[in-house]
């Protein structure tokens, strides 16, 4: 089955649907006490009758509101309409029309925030399990064998070398989006393996790798080209991929990196990570096999991760599978304002992190080089901030300690500077993102970006959305008046 | 994959490798690192060129066999390949005419030291050399040494085998005492640097250092590299691997590189069964 321009279009008349009442179909998951013990995935993913059944539940609305809740505007009603009609072939050209990672998407995507907020069955009770069909129609593609999968068509040959800096979300969305253009795409990528987060971040229990790898393989199908080893600002510049290495334009979806500590005292203690190092030891090399593999990570018997987003969650997480005896997740303000996801959550607590609330660090103790504790402040609730959640303010004098022999730092990351340094002519903003337009058009002639380097931290979805729409304007920009 | 264009052994427990990636030698410049996979299963391991060659794409290294990845390294030869190579990493060594010039090497250090010197050299420095070692043995590259335009190359031993019986420091103390340096430069093993930094200090001379945490990526991705500068944490891998020798915290240091001492013992010794077993 391939995807044709004309798959967006709706099926014919067909009989007029009745939707089921019935209740939101539950996803079926690993029991919490064994799925804390290894890095299986949590969740098992709908059977055929489950997804027919929750597909039945969708009003196929006239106006469909999902949809704009959706930041690749997905045609959420046509693939569940097709669903409900048993085409699942059809179902995921509607779906990759938007979204080329359906499987990967399915399963990290908020959609609770997002199509699912916004469909009108949720504000009467349950919406539609938007995500978890979504994933099921990734997971039917990627079992099929790759002649049944949907393969998007490679456009005609336009002479034009396009060089992708980055092989995350927006990279891989990008290159995709080139490809059907007819354009030559290689990406570079500074890490030995591809997929950017979804490789190094994220952890196989919640993304198993083998999807994001099978993903990336379907570009390769296509004829992407993918060099690893390279680390763009270093291995080549960005001058010299256009001048000598004869791109014609270039891609950056280097995402935003760089990790973030307190600049608290005993912070370079032996026991404390950053939550990337900690991720990056366990996801993408493996250190759960060690001695098995070589990399070693320490596995802390009683384990404070700090913050409150999907990256503490994931931290804490592993920490547990790594045979920690108890973990802590240390946040300032309370479970209400945690910028997680209500799901990870709520797996988190099931697996049996506890929530020490309304809390801040202020010094991390340690003993011959090593960590024995934190000090933390209490903090309460203040006014709302810039950010519309209530500021958490410290109580005065009520600082306690909490013993523990690992910390791990999950604040958030920055723009890793390694890239713009050697780009002088590149627009950065005060923090060191780089500036493009709403087509991820730089201030450098032929040099888009987009993802994470453009945005702060987001979501897979706005990154990938953001590398399509650049392809498209890259498009525009290297064929000017041919097309 | 990375072709090994070039093995040798330097001694007992000390190898200098050359692999074949024209993209990398292309660009590399003194005090620059790069980050090495052996295989599916490695780690990933920083290492600073010792060597390169940007006409024939080849740059080298140079290590000491101390764990199970230096270990598996050493078994290899050219015909072989390295999964990842990935580079050059790091800012490179400010190399100018800095006038009288002492470059330190101590150890595996040494071979750092040698593009050092040899880049000092070209900018028209005046260079004196000091290479430290246990004994004769371990002395490296000292005919490449030789060959550049040094005003002196001054070797120690701690054992007296080869050159001058003292540490390091001695002879660089007695430069400095003389008036004799404008700058140093000073590459080894973390207690060496110390000291070095400690003997050029009560003389005002500046003094670089080139730092080697453990890192993972080596592009400022993990922080696992964090070291203390003049009280503030820096990126070894992307601030460095160079730092002011009179600012850094090598207590600090010197415990950071001992994480993992437990668990590298562990595994060394289970490929050294496993290594048995084969042969
Ligand atoms: C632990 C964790 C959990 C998360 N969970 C979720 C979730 O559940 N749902 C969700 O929607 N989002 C989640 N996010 C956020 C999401 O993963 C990111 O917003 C998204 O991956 C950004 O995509 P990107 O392509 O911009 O960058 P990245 O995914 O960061 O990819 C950038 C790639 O570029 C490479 N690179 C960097 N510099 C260079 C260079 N100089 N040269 C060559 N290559 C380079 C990097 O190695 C990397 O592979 C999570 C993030 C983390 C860290
Ligand atoms: S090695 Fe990871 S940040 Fe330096």
């Amino acid at each position: 089955m391939s995807l044709v321009d004309d798959t967006a279009t709706p099926a014919p008349e067909k009989p007029r649907h009745r939707p089921a009442r019935i209740p939101r179909t539950p996803m079926p998951e690993r029991d919490a006490a064994k799925r804390a013990k290894d890095f299986e995935e949590v969740t098992l993913g709908y059977t055929e009758e489950m997804a027919r059944a929750e597909a039945s539940r969708c009003l196929q609305c006239k106006n469909p509101t999902c949809i704009e809740g959706c930041p690749v505007n997905i045609d959420i009603k046509s693939f569940i309409g097709e669903m409900i009609n048993g085409d699942y072939h059809a179902a995921v050209a509607v779906l990759k029309e938007r979204n080329a990672l359906p499987a990967v998407c399915g399963r990290v995507c908020p959609q609770e925030e997002q199509c699912e907020a916004q469909c009108v069955l949720a504000k009467k009770g349950e919406s539609v399990a938007i995500g978890r069909l979504e994933r099921w129609l990734g997971d039917f593609d990627l079992a099929c064998e790759l002649e049944g999968r949907c393969v998007p068509v490679v456009g005609e040959d336009t002479g034009k070398r396009v060089a992708v800096v980055g092989s995350g979300p927006a990279g891989l969305a990008c290159a995709g989006e080139l490809r059907r253009f007819g354009h030559a795409v290689t990406i570079f990528e500074s890490l030995h393996a591809t997929g950017g987060v979804l490789t190094y971040g994220i952890p196989e229990f919640r993304l198993p790798k083998h999807i994001v790898q099978a993903e990336v393989g379907l570009l390769e199908e296509m004829g992407v080209e993918i060099v690893c080893d390279v680390v763009v600002g270093a291995t080549y510049t960005i001058d010299e991929l256009m001048a000598e290495e004869g791109f014609d334009a270039v891609f950056v979806g280097n995402g935003a990196g760089l990790p973030m500590f307190m600049g608290i005292p005993g912070e370079n203690l032996n026991g404390v990570y950053s939550a990337n190092e900690f991720l990056t030891r366990a996801n993408l090399m493996r250190a759960y096999d060690f001695p098995k593999v070589d990399t070693p990570i320490w596995r802390g018997r009683k384990v404070a991760v700090v913050g409150g987003g999907n990256v503490a969650m994931d931290a804490a997480r592993t920490a547990k599978r790594l045979g920690a005896e108890e973990v802590f997740l240390v946040y300032r303000r309370t479970a209400d304002e945690m910028p997680a996801r209500k799901e990870e959550v709520h797996h988190a607590q099931e697996e049996g992190v506890e929530f020490k609330m309304l809390c801040s660090p202020v010094e991390v103790l340690g003993k011959d080089g090593w960590v024995t504790g934190i000090v933390a402040n209490t903090m309460e609730l203040g006014e709302p901030d810039a950010s519309g959640r209530r500021a958490p303010v410290c109580v005065m004098g009520a600082d306690f300690t909490i013993d523990c022999d690992t910390v791990i730092m999950a604040l958030g990351t920055r723009a890793n500077p390694l890239l713009p340094k050697t780009t002088p002519d590149m627009e950065l903003s005060k923090r060191g993102y780089i500036v493009a337009d709403e087509n991820g058009a730089t201030s450098k002639p032929g040099v888009y970006a987009g993802g994470d380097i453009v945005t702060g931290s987001a979501t897979v979805i706005l990154a990938m959305g953001a590398g399509k729409r650049a392809a498209r304007a890259m498009d525009e920009w290297l064929m000017g008046t041919a097309r | 994959m990375f072709p090994i264009v070039h093995a040798r052994q330097l001694s007992d427990a000390v190898f200098e490798m050359g692999v074949h990636a024209p993209a990398i030698a292309k660009k590399a410049k003194a005090g620059q690192f790069l980050m090495l996979r052996i295989d599916e299963d490695g780690e990933r391991i920083p290492l600073t060129f010792s060597d390169w060659s940007a006409e024939e794409g080849w740059i080298r290294f140079i290590f000491m066999r101390v764990g199970k990845t230096t270990h598996k390294l050493s078994n290899l030869g050219v015909g072989d390949s390295l999964a990842d190579v990935v580079g050059p990493l790091g800012v490179p060594t400010h190399v100018e005419d800095m006038g009288r010039v002492v470059v330190v090497g101590g150890g595996v250090g040494t071979a750092v030291a040698y593009p050092v010197a040899r880049a000092m050299c070209a900018a028209g420095a005046e260079v004196t050399v000091i290479v430290g070692a246990r004994n004769a043995d371990l002395v490296i590259l000292e005919d490449e040494f030789r060959a550049l335009p040094l005003k002196e190359l001054i070797v120690t031993t701690d054992d007296g085998s080869a050159g001058r019986k003292d540490l390091v420091t001695a002879p660089l103390k007695e430069l400095c005492e003389a008036g004799a340096v404008d700058h140093a430069m000073a590459i080894g093993p973390v207690i060496m640097m110390k000291f070095c930094a400690a003997t050029t200090r009560e003389y005002k001379v500046p003094t670089v250092v080139s730092l080697n945490p453990i890192m993972v990526d080596g592009t400022g991705m993990c922080g696992a590299c964090r070291c203390t500068v003049d009280g503030e944490t820096k990126f070894g891998c992307v601030d460095g691997p160079d730092f002011d020798g009179h600012a850094v915290d090598f207590e600090e240091l010197m415990s950071r590189q001992r994480v993992y001492s437990d668990d590298e013992r562990l595994a060394d010794a289970e490929y050294d069964r496993e290594c048995r077993c084969h042969s």
